[in-house]
């Protein structure tokens, strides 16, 4: 009989390939990065090749509809058998097998949400157009997510539940390799999977880990135990020990990171981080025993270089991106709202309301000649019976703030705009529109914040938001317009707010030339004009200048001087402007 | 299902799910917070905890067998001998899961029976099926506005009215409802947020002790639901039986009017609007109070409820960043200090 290989595959990708084909339901899978092409074709046949023949191997289109995901009425079998009948969804008929899905950042957050409560529960329960019933539903996801760097990734929901995060960008084929194990291999350890036990000490030093890497959710700690496991039983072992938890930490837990852990150089108590160290003397005592940090090490080692830039420059406060997955949720939840059923004069565009289209129909069928004693069953149907759902299209806005933040503005002053800001925050929270935060100081501008309709996030990032430095306000207006388009295209419906005193000093290139500066910035603000998004400039000078005035004119902004706006008037202003 | 009294930490969640057990008048029960704390499990964990309730065999409602319920909601149980034959059923903790549409809800005409037997009558939903339990939202902040208001109305009433499709049915639906979310995800409409009687913020344990005992629970649990399950049956049940004893203590609280006074005093320095919060208090800690065994209402049962009661009604205030819960916190300092 043939011998499992002894060495594990050297790079994660391979890794991965392998603990997901052990274990694709218990982890949940996995969310793989980059574009399509030849290195994610071979992961996914790698993948395919581990797995037993008969696994069910779906892909799920990303604007599927909730009765395909989850089943729903069939409406040709209802017509023609004359009684309802189910037609099961994907991923039902999924069960026990792999779910695919291309562009999954695309995936609206309550398909996310679906998908991501079934793979919890490993069930599927649908109370839906007279259908009531429980399947089980137990499969592993591979979402792609093809979101360009500062795109919003695959929605928290799923993401939360998929245990490894793969970038492909930049790997090699040869990479991929499996060093040799095989389907056979895989079986075996399946087999062996429940009856692995765990080392004393292994499940403190993960949790430890996580804490120290500030990842909040359980979630991390279970899923880097599962994979362990799935090492433990790939490699014929009884117990999971340090080095397959090490192998699981690297895998699961460095894109859940939201900050680095202390430096262990001066791994005194003062440097601790906060939030782990209950003032109790044994919490620390605990917290210094963490022995020889394999597992902070192999998560460290594993962090992206992005995320580990991201999370040194903003210790983790902010949501942070990682593996090509912007933190900050910018999908926005836009559905229609169903307000009803109406007859429908033609279908076309329109979607049909399958149950209210039938219960139309039955009261008429004894008058249509329809019998179910002589084995009539199917149902006669007539144009006037055709009914479709109403949907109230609510256009979201989403608020784009621009806050000049340089040294043009005084502290004092700076803390009076984000005071504005916080009190339109609010407004905007109470419209649940969103909201996005650009601020430009120095030589750049920097969207702090995403769309996002967490107002708590947004009052963070600008309670942290530094003023001084140069005025660049062309780059200022540029990053705003550029945010504005994204919104956009997103379906959505963009308001600029600008809040500068209309002075500039640092011209779009970077460079301190005052006069360049201000043509650019008149530059950039006709650009926007052009654009036609609804904007205001509210003026923070403390004597009102002709200067930003003519800066409105030119982005066709609606002027307000601060002096003279409270936080009701500069939000009428941009209602009546949005509206 | 994972057992309840196995869940680490979490005392406010636990508290405040609990309270409902005991007093479902208090409203529903929001939690709000991190991804991975539990919140479903617990909820979930509701429905082998909680007493066995006697309902009338057969009935859609699951209505008790000594009340008129039966009657008035037409649910065509006969009876025998002026009785109808009942039984004991555990509480229903009904799931909506995501996707669910209206019909499924609030009940619609059968279609199949319309269909096949050209028989017009009334499929029962999900209301019905809650009727005496809980009935569970997760992401609540994700379902469709319409639905949710529409729970909060039944919720409320305590009863499911239908005018649809040519039905016209009135059914029981006294249910508490639980709703669980994660604010990164969309924050909750404020109109919602003061219609649930108790909010709790889930945080992630900040102990690693706790954290470890979490994941060691949940893997022995998940290599062996049955035997975790009858491991924690006898502790399970001493809490059912708390729940009992103050269920049954509940109308005998005393509540002396001083402790009236200092919850008014707390709302008033807490400036919330109307009198929901100021009740929801009383009951809370009126069902605490039982739940300990006292007999009398005291500062203490206030304090330990007061962030749950009220922390989500307070209006909010962007220029002040401290949270809820340190404002309850001031609040209950400078009522409860003089």
């Amino acid at each position: 009989m043939r011998r499992a290989p002894k060495r594990l595959p050297d790079s994660d990708a391979a890794m991965a390939t392998l603990i997901l084909a052990v274990d694709p339901h218990g982890l949940g899978g996995a969310i793989l990065s980059g574009m399509p092409g030849l290195v994610r074709d071979r992961w996914l046949d790698n993948f395919r090749a581990l797995l037993p023949a008969e696994t069910p191997w779906r892909k799920i289109p990303v604007n599927v509809g909730e009765d395909r995901l989850l089943g729903g009425l069939d409406f040709a079998a209802t017509l023609a058998s004359g009684k309802p009948v189910f037609a099961t969804g994907l991923l039902e008929v999924s069960d026990g097998g792999i779910v695919l899905m291309s562009m999954a950042e695309r995936a609206s957050p309550a398909v996310a949400a679906m998908i991501g409560g079934v793979l919890e529960r490993g069930e599927l329960r649908i109370e839906r157009d007279g259908v009531a019933r429980t399947a089980g539903s137990r499969f592993g996801m591979i979402a792609f997510d093809e979101s360009l760097e500062d795109e919003a990734g695959v929605a928290d929901g799923l993401a939360e539940r998929l245990a490894l995060r793969l970038r492909l960008v930049g790997v090699d084929l040869g990479e991929l390799s499996l060093a040799g194990w095989r389907a056979s291999d895989v079986a075996k350890a399946r087999e062996r999977l429940d009856s692995i036990g765990v080392a004393d000490g292994v499940v403190e030093r993960l949790c430890q880990t996580a804490a120290l890497f500030g990842i909040a959710s359980a979630r991390g700690e279970l899923f880097a135990l599962r994979a362990a496991r799935a090492v433990a039983a790939l490699l014929g072992l009884a117990k999971v020990g340090d080095d397959e938890a090490a192998i699981g930490a690297r895998l699961v837990l460095p894109h859940r990171a939201t900050r680095l852990p202390p430096d262990d150089a001066d791994n005194d108590e003062s440097s601790q981080p906060p939030p782990q160290d209950s003032n109790e003397s044994d919490g620390r005592r605990e917290n210094k025993d963490i022995p020889d940090d394999v597992l902070v090490d192999a998560v460290r080692a594993a962090l992206p270089e992005g995320l580990l830039a991201l999370l040194q420059r903003d210790g983790g406060r902010r949501r942070v991106s990682a593996g090509g997955r912007a933190g900050p949720r910018a999908v926005s939840r836009r559905r229609g709202r169903p307000v009803g059923v109406r007859q429908a004069e033609t279908l076309a565009g329109t979607r049909l309301n399958v149950l209210a289209t039938l219960k139309a129909a039955i009261p008429w069928q004894p008058l249509r000649g329809r019998s179910i004693d002589s084995g009539d069953v199917a149902l006669r149907i007539r144009k006037e019976d055709l009914r479709v759902t109403r949907f109230e299209d609510s256009v979201e806005t989403t608020t784009v703030f621009v806050v000049d933040a340089s040294g043009s503005q005084a502290a004092r002053r700076l803390a009076e705009v984000k005071g504005a800001v916080e009190l339109l925050l609010n407004d905007c929270y109470v419209r649940r529109d969103q909201v996005a935060l650009v601020a430009f100081r120095g030589a750049d501008a920097e969207v702090l914040l995403s769309p996002t309709r967490a107002l708590a996030r947004a009052k963070r990032s600008l309670a942290a938001l530094p003023g001084g430095g140069g005025t660049p306000l062309a780059s200022g207006l540029d990053a705003a317009r550029e945010l504005a388009e994204s919104i956009a295209h997103h379906g959505r419906v963009p308001a600029i707010v600008l809040m500068t005193d209309g002075r500039a000093n640092i011209a779009r290139d970077g460079k301190a030339d005052i006069g360049r500066a201000e043509d650019d910035a008149l530059t950039a603000a006709r650009e926007l004009y052009c654009e036609g998004f609804r904007s205001l400039l509210v003026d923070t000078a403390r004597h009102p200048k002709p200067r930003a005035r003519a800066l409105a004119d030119a982005m066709g902004a609606h002027y307000v001087p601060l002096p003279q706006a409270d936080a009701a008037t500069i939000s009428a202003t941009v209602q009546a402007h949005a509206a | 299902m994972f057992p309840f009294s196995a869940i680490v930490g979490q005392q406010d969640m636990k508290q405040a799910l609990l309270i409902a057990a005991v007093d479902p008048t208090v409203g529903g029960v929001l939690l709000f917070g991190d991804r991975g704390t539990g919140k479903s499990t617990t909820v979930r964990a509701l429905a082998s905890l909680l007493p066995k309730m006697r309902a009338v065999v057969g009935c859609p409602y699951t209505c008790p067998p000594d009340s008129d319920d039966c009657d008035a909601a037409h649910c065509g149980v006969p009876r025998n001998n002026g009785k109808r034959k009942h039984k004991l059923f555990p509480v229903p903790v009904v799931d909506l899961p995501l996707g669910v549409t209206e019909d499924r809800v609030v009940g619609a005409l059968d279609i199949e029976k319309a269909l096949v037997h050209g028989e017009k009558s009334f499929e029962p939903g999900l209301l019905a099926r809650a009727n005496r339990g809980f009935l569970y939202i997760d992401e609540v902040n994700l379902l469709e506005d319409h639905i949710v208001d529409l729970l909060l109305d039944v919720a409320a009433s305590g009863e499911n009215l239908v005018e649809r499709e040519g039905l016209s049915v009135r059914h029981p639906a006294r249910f508490v409802l639980v709703g669980s979310g994660n604010p990164e995800e969309g924050e909750l409409r404020p109109q919602l947020l003061d219609r649930f009687g108790l909010a709790v913020e889930v945080t992630t344990p900040t102990d690693v002790r706790e954290r470890v005992e979490v994941i060691k629970r949940r893997d022995v649990y998940e290599s062996d639901a049955v035997a975790f399950r009858k491991k924690w049956s006898r502790k399970d049940g001493t809490l059912r039986r708390k729940i009992v004893n103050a269920r049954d203590a509940l109308p005998d609280i005393e509540v002396p009017d001083e402790m009236l006074g200092k919850a008014a005093e707390i709302c008033i320095a807490l400036a919330t609007d109307g009198s929901r919060g100021e009740l929801t208090l009383i009951r809370a800690a009126r069902a605490t109070a039982a739940l300990r065994g006292d007999d009398t209402l005291t500062p203490g049962h206030l304090e330990q409820v007061a962030h749950l009661a009220l922390g989500h009604r307070l209006r909010r205030n962007p220029l002040d960043e401290s949270s809820a819960g340190a404002r309850v916190e001031r609040a209950l300092e400078s009522v409860m200090g003089d």
